[in-house]
Order: structure tokens, then C-alpha cells, then sequence
């Protein structure tokens, strides 16, 4: 059975010997803000909205501290806080920026031209639900939406994976090959608000992992004199779309070589895309992002010792997607669930995005496994292990019946 | 070993920092005994309001796959340890609309132990406590509502006092010399270790069974589904009206059943109708409306309301009219124009005693000179 990367083995004393990482009690955010300190951010923004503005008064900490000198500039909204990083990204600092919820849609207008112009912003989406009505938990749609725009977007597990993910963003955004923001999505409450035990680099290893940003010839600066973003009309914008498409798929490849050095560095064992468990022998899976994980992760070892086959695959970058290896891995199982902590009203089925990108990805294979799409734990609910087990019991019977009866489900909705 | 949850109750905003280096503290104890663990607030508690109950929590682990099944969570099933610290927190937890009213031991598991803050003894404390249907403990560190971690208080260790208790009440968590290791290195204060070392001397625990404490049902109502909603996000008003049970005249308006919020109070006002002149200040100020209307004109604070910030005592022009006096000295929360009403000369004897009770605050401003001794007089 595949548990990769699950912690089955028994805890450790304290680490001491020789590796010189710190391990620190921090959340989510905190993570993400020591990030900040280790990749030695220049230039950050902030504006305040829950569940991301930990990250802000965590690295504004940093800086008071003397642990990082970066320009450390409050915004008058996250329009701007977006725009100052975009721009200072173009003279050549690397920069961070974060939000949540409404709060990242307010920023729209910047967020789309940053990408249009290949400026690599790393942004931290603490993920919110949209207003209204007015909620704190967490909901994927607000990172989603930039989903078309040519941002790439990971989500993560743990306050560990944040971290580490978001000093990938980095190398993988500031790689003249891609130039593209990158979003590292993290679950509001369960991740950004919760304290776990992480394991924190010392800046030499990551000054191996994590050269310094350098936009060559295109760097905005008197000494090399260039314009950008200009206006342009219909004899030019298709040109510059294929260009950004083709540096979204030339990204797939930077981020599998940026997981091997990091592996290599730091000593993980992540694989890039998925992470699957228990999935070798399975008969179904189900297939998420985030925190849902973890309780998802708890159930199927439940059922496994009902005699269960049931596995699970979690999907760790959605921009690039990773088409070939959901193909790859999904096309093994006889009934796949996809679990959307998001939605996507009028969209086919009436399924979750993630529901319907998964679909479209298994469309060209020639023996697809029933696809199934579940609802949940929107607004930050709960998913509960009585829920995952609902939405196990529907894949174990399209299984066995070899037939599909209702493609998109809601689960622990209150009818 | 399954995992070990502890939960801290406080009042949010001011027991915060406090209440996260007791969580925090915890986590990082166990870890010097190799154990894993997590510290997380219940997410729905903040903002927090001013001194609306809240919870942090602390979940220890014998591993990291054993800890998934606590993750991504708000708040735990049932907990090892309760730890409140304010004993007016006794009388139940209600942070949001839509949470009820939770007994302060309502997630204690059987022979669990609350731990608590106070100055009184347990048998003054057990009847505001809502039974339980196990048996549990109740310890008792001596002290006042602490506001030690907030940045313009004095530091009185509470939270190191708490944390020295647990190798007592839970030893499988951790014991002390990992604790002291902990303190030693999270916060490098010997005197710390100090306080914590005291209070696991000094605790004192005491059996509580099933047929103790408080009868009180608390108030429950059903979630409706997505069906039976009314779409478009339409909150309709409480109608006007309302009267004044069981009299003729007078006014008690309809209130919010789903959110009834008194137990954010931890001082209550005490009214000597005798020298009320009727001036309306009250029932005008009050933030939360909580003056029902007597038939005969006085203004009577409703206690399934009152949020205890003391606004009615400030605004009043009369001398010793409305006086605050300490929740924790009230086991229920009867009207007192009923009382007055009923026996006017026992009402006098009932106030006089209540108001030798004026509040130790546990939060907030409320009279120039309330922290002057202070000090001393927590010294235990």
C-alpha cells in the first residue's frame, strides 16, 4: 500500500542532531511569513482581511526584529497592494503579497495584469468564502477564480507544505522560462489559524534551493531602457496569449525540477503534483485539495480495515494542471469521487470546478473510471469523517454496479 | 496512547495571549516528551468581542498520522481537560448566534478534569456548573479572572500557573520536567518554572459526581435546512411588541432567541428600586436594550440579556441606584422588580448583601483605582 509522505512512523524526540532546521510551533500563516524571511523578500504589501493578515503582522514582526529587511508598504486596499507588488516586481524585486476572499476579487483588475505581463508575484490566498453572506471559513473559490488568467495555483496540506510550497512558488515563478504569478492557496482557519509543529530551513539552504530573482534584459530600470505594457489591439493580443500559454505549460516541467532540488536540499520526499494514499490496491478514490486531506485521510484507513478498498488522491497544483498525471494515476480505479470545497452554479452537472476540470482531463481516455462529484464542506463546514464516509459508500456501489446514478452530489447539507 | 485534547475557555479579547501560551505551552511540553500536537483558537470566536466567551485548544498526539483525525477542525468532540479562566465562565460558554449555550464542562470527558481560576471553593462554584451525566473533577487554582498576557497588565503567571497543574490533573500529557524544559525555553523566565512548580503543589481537586451542579436546560433551538430558509439572505426583524409577563402594562420587547449573549457578563446590575426616580437613562443607554419596562414605570434589566457592561451604572444620575456586582455571586437569573415587587423589605436585605460584592473585573475599565491592591491581594 502507497502511504507516501503520511507520518505513519512513530514521533521522534525533538530534532537536534544533524539537521540544522529549527522546528517552531507556528501556523499557517506564520509559515508562510518565514518563507517571506528565507526567500529575503524585497519589497511586501499589505492590507488587512482574514484569514490572510497574520501573514502581514508576522513578517512586519520580522522586519521590527532586524530578521528581514524588506520595504514593508500598507496599502489602501488590496487594488493597490496587488499594483505596488506588480510594479516593484518589474524593477527587479522579488515581492510577496497575500489576501482572502473578497478582498483578493477586489484586486482583480491587478491581478490580471500581472499575469498579462509576466511579473512573478507570489501571492498567499488565505482561502475564504466569498461574500455574501459574510463568513470567515474556508471555501477554494476565491483562488479559483484567477484559475483562467495564467496564475498558477497549489494548494496545500499542512503549515509545513505552506512553507515549502510557497519558497517553490518562488523558484518556480522567478524561472525566466515561466515569469508567472504564482498563488499558494492555504485553507482559512484549519491551516492559517492553527499552530503545528514545522520544520523551519536555515536561509544557507535555501540560498541553494533559491537563486536571486533576475529578469535579465527585461528588468525595468534607466540603465536598460525598455517599456512595458503597452496598449495593444487585435493584431497583437493573440501572439502575446500564446506566448503566455506556452510559458504555463513549460511550467509543468520547472515545477517537477524544482520539487527534485528541494527534495534533494531539504530533504522531503513530496512528488510534485498529486500525493496519493493508499491508492495501489483501490478499488475507488477520492480526489481533493487542501485540508480536506486530513480527514479524508482518517476515513479511509477506517474503511480499509472494513476490508474497503478505498484510496485517496490529493491534487496539489491546479495551474498548471497536472493532465497527465491525473490520467496517469485516476485511469487505475473503477470509481473516482472528486470533492469540490467550491462551486461553479450553471456549470455541466452543476459540479464543483474541480469536478469539472477532472472530467474534462479523462475525457480522451479510452477506459475512464465513473466520476463522481461531491459538494462540501463549503464555508469552512466541517468535512467530517461521517461525510467521507457517505461519499466512499456511493463510489464502493457505482463500483459494483458498474454504473453511475447521480453524477454531483452535496454532501452534509442541511435539507 | 489516543490523542489527549485540552480546550481553554476565556474572554476574548483580553485572556488571548494568555490563553494561547497555555496552548502552546502545552504543545511544546509534550514535544519534549516526543509526542506531536497542534494549538488552535476556535475560529468562529474571533474577532473577539469584548469579554464574550472563547476557546483555544491543544491537542496532543502520539504521532502525526494519529493527530490527522483532530486537524481541520474547530473544536474537538470531548476534551481531557477544561480549562476556564474566569470562574464566572462557570455558567456556560455562548460565543456566537446559532452556538447556544454550552455548559463550561459540556465537552469534558467522564473523570476529566476542569480547571479553574478562582477565589471561591468548589461547593460555591459546583452549583453554577450545568450536570453532567459522568463524574469529573473540578480543580481549583486560587485566583482572579487574570488579564497576565495582556501587553498593559502586570504579569501574575496565570498561565504558567495553569500549565503547572496538568502534570497533576492529566500526567499522560506531559509530566514536569518537560514542562519546565518547555517554559525554560520558550520563555526563559526561572521565576515562571517557579509558579508553575507551585501550582502543581497547591492545586486543589475535588470529585464531582453526576447529581451535582446546576439543573438549568440551556436553551436549544433547531438549525433550519436549505429548504426551509427563506432565500436572498433576508433576515426579517423581531416584531414589535410584547408585554410584561403575567402583569398588565408595562413592556418586555421580543429578543434574539438564537443569540442571547449573557454570558459575556461578569458583573451584573443590581437596581435599589426605592430610589429609582425613573429618568429613563438606563433603558435609553443600554447598548444591548435590555430594560424591560415594569407596569408600574420602572426599568427592570433582563438577565436572559444584559451583557454586563455596566453603561447603566455609569449613565445613572442617582447615588447607589445601579451598582455592578460580581456574576459569580447570582445563581440564576430572575427578574428583580418581581423580587422588590413582592417583598420590598427582603429586597433591601438581598441588595445591601449583593452589593458588598462590587466586581474584582475580570475585563474592561470600570472605576479609577479598581487595580490599586490588587496585587497584593492575589498574592496566594
Amino acid at each position: 500500500m502507497a502511504a507516501q509522505a503520511t507520518g505513519a512512523a512513530a514521533a521522534k524526540a525533538p530534532p537536534t542532531s544533524k539537521s540544522d532546521d529549527q522546528e517552531m510551533l507556528i501556523s499557517g500563516c506564520e509559515a508562510i511569513a518565514h518563507a517571506c524571511r528565507l526567500a529575503d523578500i524585497d519589497v511586501v504589501t499589505a492590507y488587512p482581511i482574514r484569514p490572510y493578515d497574520t501573514v502581514m503582522q508576522m513578517v512586519s514582526k520580522m522586519i521590527a526584529d532586524g530578521d528581514l529587511d524588506a520595504e514593508y508598504i500598507v496599502a489602501e486596499s488590496e487594488h493597490s497592494q496587488f499594483e505596488i507588488v506588480k510594479h516593484a516586481s518589474a524593477v527587479g524585486a522579488r515581492v510577496f503579497a497575500g489576501s482572502s476572499g473578497v478582498g483578493w476579487f477586489y484586486a482583480f483588475e491587478a491581478l490580471a495584469v500581472t499575469a498579462g505581463l509576466r511579473l512573478p508575484v507570489v501571492a498567499m490566498v488565505g482561502n475564504r468564502a466569498l461574500d455574501d453572506p459574510g463568513a470567515f471559513g474556508t471555501e477554494h473559490n476565491d483562488a479559483l477564480a484567477v484559475r483562467d488568467l495564467g496564475w498558477m495555483l497549489t494548494w496545500v496540506e499542512t503549515a509545513q507544505e505552506a512553507m515549502d510550497n510557497a519558497l517553490i512558488a518562488f523558484r518556480v515563478a522567478e524561472d525566466p522560462h515561466v515569469f508567472l504569478p504564482c498563488a499558494v492557496s492555504v485553507d482559512g482557519a484549519f491551516l492559517t489559524h492553527s499552530q503545528h509543529l514545522v520544520k523551519v530551513p536555515s536561509r544557507e539552504k535555501v540560498n541553494q534551493f533559491l537563486k536571486p530573482y533576475n529578469r535579465g534584459n527585461k528588468l525595468l530600470h534607466p540603465d536598460n531602457p525598455i517599456t512595458i505594457a503597452p496598449q495593444v489591439n487585435e493584431d497583437w493580443l493573440i501572439e502575446i496569449r500564446k506566448q503566455n500559454d506556452e510559458a504555463m505549460k513549460r511550467a509543468r516541467g520547472v515545477i517537477a525540477e524544482a520539487y527534485k532540488d528541494f527534495n534533494r536540499i531539504f530533504g522531503r520526499n513530496y512528488s510534485p503534483f498529486l500525493e496519493e494514499y493508499m491508492t495501489d490496491d483501490a478499488d475507488v478514490v477520492l480526489v481533493g485539495q487542501g485540508t480536506l486531506a486530513m480527514p479524508v485521510k482518517v476515513t479511509v484507513r477506517k474503511l480499509r480495515e472494513q476490508g474497503k478498498k478505498v484510496g485517496f488522491v490529493r491534487l496539489k497544483w491546479f495551474r498548471p494542471f497536472p493532465t497527465e498525471e491525473i490520467q496517469q494515476s485516476l485511469k487505475r480505479f473503477k470509481a473516482v469521487g472528486v470533492i469540490d470545497r467550491d462551486y461553479s452554479f450553471g456549470s455541466p452537472y452543476s459540479g464543483g470546478v474541480l469536478y469539472t476540470e477532472i472530467r474534462s482531463a479523462l475525457y480522451d481516455l479510452p477506459n475512464r473510471p465513473l466520476l463522481h462529484g461531491f459538494i462540501c464542506g463549503l464555508g469552512g463546514r466541517e468535512v467530517t469523517i461521517e461525510g467521507v464516509t457517505e461519499m466512499s459508500e456511493i463510489l464502493l456501489k457505482s463500483a459494483k454496479s458498474g454504473k453511475l446514478e447521480k453524477q454531483v452530489a452535496w454532501i452534509g447539507v442541511r435539507e | 496512547m489516543s490523542t489527549t485534547a485540552v480546550e481553554v475557555i476565556y474572554r476574548g479579547i483580553f485572556q488571548r495571549t494568555m490563553a494561547k501560551h497555555i496552548t502552546r505551552g502545552i504543545v511544546l511540553a509534550a514535544r519534549k516528551e516526543g509526542k506531536v500536537g497542534i494549538a488552535f483558537g476556535r475560529y468562529g470566536d474571533s474577532p473577539e468581542r469584548n469579554g464574550i466567551p472563547a476557546k483555544q485548544f491543544a491537542i496532543v498526539a502520539a504521532n502525526d498520522e494519529e493527530l490527522q483525525g483532530s486537524i481541520a477542525k474547530y473544536e474537538p468532540t470531548e476534551v481531557d481537560v477544561t480549562i476556564a479562566v474566569d470562574d464566572a465562565l462557570c455558567k456556560g460558554v455562548e460565543s456566537w448566534a446559532w452556538y447556544g449555550l454550552q455548559p463550561v464542562n459540556k465537552l469534558l470527558k467522564e473523570n476529566g478534569t476542569l480547571i479553574v481560576t478562582s477565589t471561591k471553593s468548589a461547593e460555591e462554584l459546583i452549583p453554577h456548573i450545568h450536570k453532567k451525566d459522568v463524574a469529573y473533577n473540578l480543580a481549583i487554582i486560587k485566583g482572579k479572572a487574570s488579564f497576565s498576557g495582556l501587553w498593559v497588565y502586570k504579569n501574575d503567571h496565570t498561565d504558567m500557573r495553569m500549565l503547572g497543574a496538568l502534570p497533576r490533573v492529566a500526567p499522560h500529557l506531559f509530566g514536569s520536567p518537560a514542562l519546565e524544559a518547555a517554559i525554560r525555553e520558550e520563555w526563559k523566565d526561572d521565576l515562571k518554572v517557579a509558579s508553575a512548580e507551585k501550582s502543581f503543589e497547591r492545586v486543589q481537586i475535588r470529585k464531582v459526581k453526576p447529581d451535582e451542579g446546576s439543573p438549568e436546560i440551556p436553551f436549544s433551538f433547531t438549525m433550519p435546512g436549505w429548504k426551509s430558509m427563506e432565500e436572498g439572505l433576508v433576515v426579517r426583524a423581531i416584531p414589535l411588541g410584547g408585554h410584561f409577563e403575567g402583569y398588565d402594562g408595562g413592556y418586555r420587547p421580543e429578543r434574539n432567541p438564537y443569540f442571547k449573549k449573557f454570558t459575556t457578563r461578569t458583573m451584573r446590575p443590581v437596581v435599589d428600586f426605592a430610589k429609582c426616580t425613573k429618568c429613563t437613562l438606563c433603558w435609553l443607554q443600554c447598548p444591548d436594550s435590555c430594560f424591560d419596562v415594569t407596569p408600574d414605570g420602572y426599568y427592570d434589566a433582563n438577565m436572559e440579556a444584559c451583557c454586563g457592561c455596566g453603561v447603566c451604572e455609569a449613565v445613572c444620575p442617582v447615588d447607589k441606584c445601579v451598582t455592578m456586582v460580581n456574576e459569580t455571586q447570582f445563581e440564576d437569573n430572575k427578574s428583580q422588580w418581581e423580587m422588590w415587587t413582592k417583598d420590598k423589605n427582603g429586597y433591601a436585605g438581598w441588595l445591601a448583601k449583593k452589593i458588598e460584592h462590587r466586581p474584582e473585573r475580570s475585563h474592561g475599565f470600570h472605576h479609577r483605582g479598581q487595580y490599586e491592591g490588587e496585587k497584593i491581594e492575589q498574592i496566594d
